[in-house]
C-alpha cells in the first residue's frame, strides 16, 4: 500500500487521539517519499520531546519503513492554542 | 576504454566505502577497514561504544565539511553556532551496515542522529527546537561544554 498523506493524518487522528493533525507530502523537495507532519494531542502532555517524538514513530512504524525522510512538530493542545495567537 | 568504463562501474558497484576523503572538520571513522571486521552484531557493540567515546556524537549523511544531506546540515549548522566544533561525526553513506545498524541501535528511523554523553538526543527536529527554546545551552552546559550562545545570552543580560 502506498503511503499518503492521508493515510498518515487518519492514523495519528486515530491512534495518538489527536485533536489536530497536518500532514504535508515534502516529497517533491526531497529526492524520495518524505513528509513533515504536525500532530496535536493531549497525549503529549508532560512528555518530554523525545518521548513524543518516539510515540509517533511507533504508532507511524510500518510507514516510517517506506519514507525516507520526516519532520515532526508535536504539540499539546495548549501549545497549539499559545503558538496559534502569536 | 571500455576496460575503463567496466572498471569504473565494478568500482562503484561495490559500495561507497571504497574511497574515503580525508577530512580536516571533525573526526570520520574509518569505515572501509570496520566493513570488514564488523558482523551486524558487532556494529551494535561498537556503536554501544561509539556514542560513549565523545560527549558529543552525530551519525550523519556526509560530513561536517560536507553534509550531504539538509537535515544533516541543519545539526552541524546548529552545533556550529553554539561553538561546539570538537564532536565525532559518523558519516552513514560510507557504511550501509552502520546506516541500519544505528538506526536499530537508537530504535530510530532516520538520520541524522545526535548522543549527548552517551544518550539519544533525537534527530534535527529536537535538535532545532532545543536551539529555539533554550534547552540546548542547558544541556551543553551539562555536558561541560559552554554554549557561545549562552555567552551571548549573558552578555545582553
Amino acid at each position: 500500500m502506498a503511503v499518503t498523506a492521508d493515510h498518515i493524518r487518519d492514523k495519528l487522528m486515530k491512534e495518538l487521539a489527536a485533536v489536530h493533525a497536518e500532514v504535508e507530502d515534502t516529497s517533491p523537495n526531497r529526492c524520495a517519499a518524505s513528509f513533515k507532519v504536525l500532530v496535536v494531542s493531549s497525549q503529549f502532555e508532560g512528555k518530554p520531546l523525545l518521548q513524543r517524538h518516539r510515540m509517533v514513530n511507533t504508532c507511524l512504524a510500518e510507514e516510517l519503513k517506506e519514507i525516507h525522510a520526516f519532520e515532526q512538530k508535536t504539540v499539546t493542545p495548549e501549545q497549539w492554542e499559545k503558538q496559534k495567537s502569536q | 576504454m571500455n576496460n575503463l568504463i567496466r572498471a569504473t562501474a565494478r568500482c562503484l558497484r561495490s559500495g561507497a566505502a571504497v574511497y574515503l576523503p580525508r577530512q580536516t572538520d571533525g573526526r570520520v571513522w574509518s569505515a572501509a577497514s570496520a566493513r570488514f571486521l564488523c558482523s551486524a552484531a558487532d556494529i551494535q557493540k561498537d556503536l554501544g561504544e561509539m556514542v560513549k567515546k565523545d560527549k558529543v556524537v552525530v551519525f550523519m549523511k556526509g560530513t561536517p565539511a560536507q553534509p550531504m544531506c539538509g537535515f544533516s546540515n541543519a545539526v552541524v549548522q546548529i552545533l556550529r553556532m553554539h561553538g561546539v566544533d570538537e564532536y565525532a561525526a559518523y558519516n552513514v553513506l560510507e557504511d550501509q551496515d552502520l546506516r541500519q545498524g544505528v538506526k536499530d541501535f537508537s530504535n530510530w528511523p532516520t538520520i541524522p542522529q545526535v548522543y549527548f554523553n552517551g544518550e539519544f538526543v533525537g534527530g534535527c527536529d529536537i535538535l532545532l527546537q532545543m536551539h529555539q527554546n533554550g534547552d540546548l545551552v542547558e544541556e551543553l552546559q551539562k555536558l561541560g561544554i559552554s554554549s557561545a550562545l549562552q555567552n551571548a545570552e549573558k552578555e545582553s543580560k
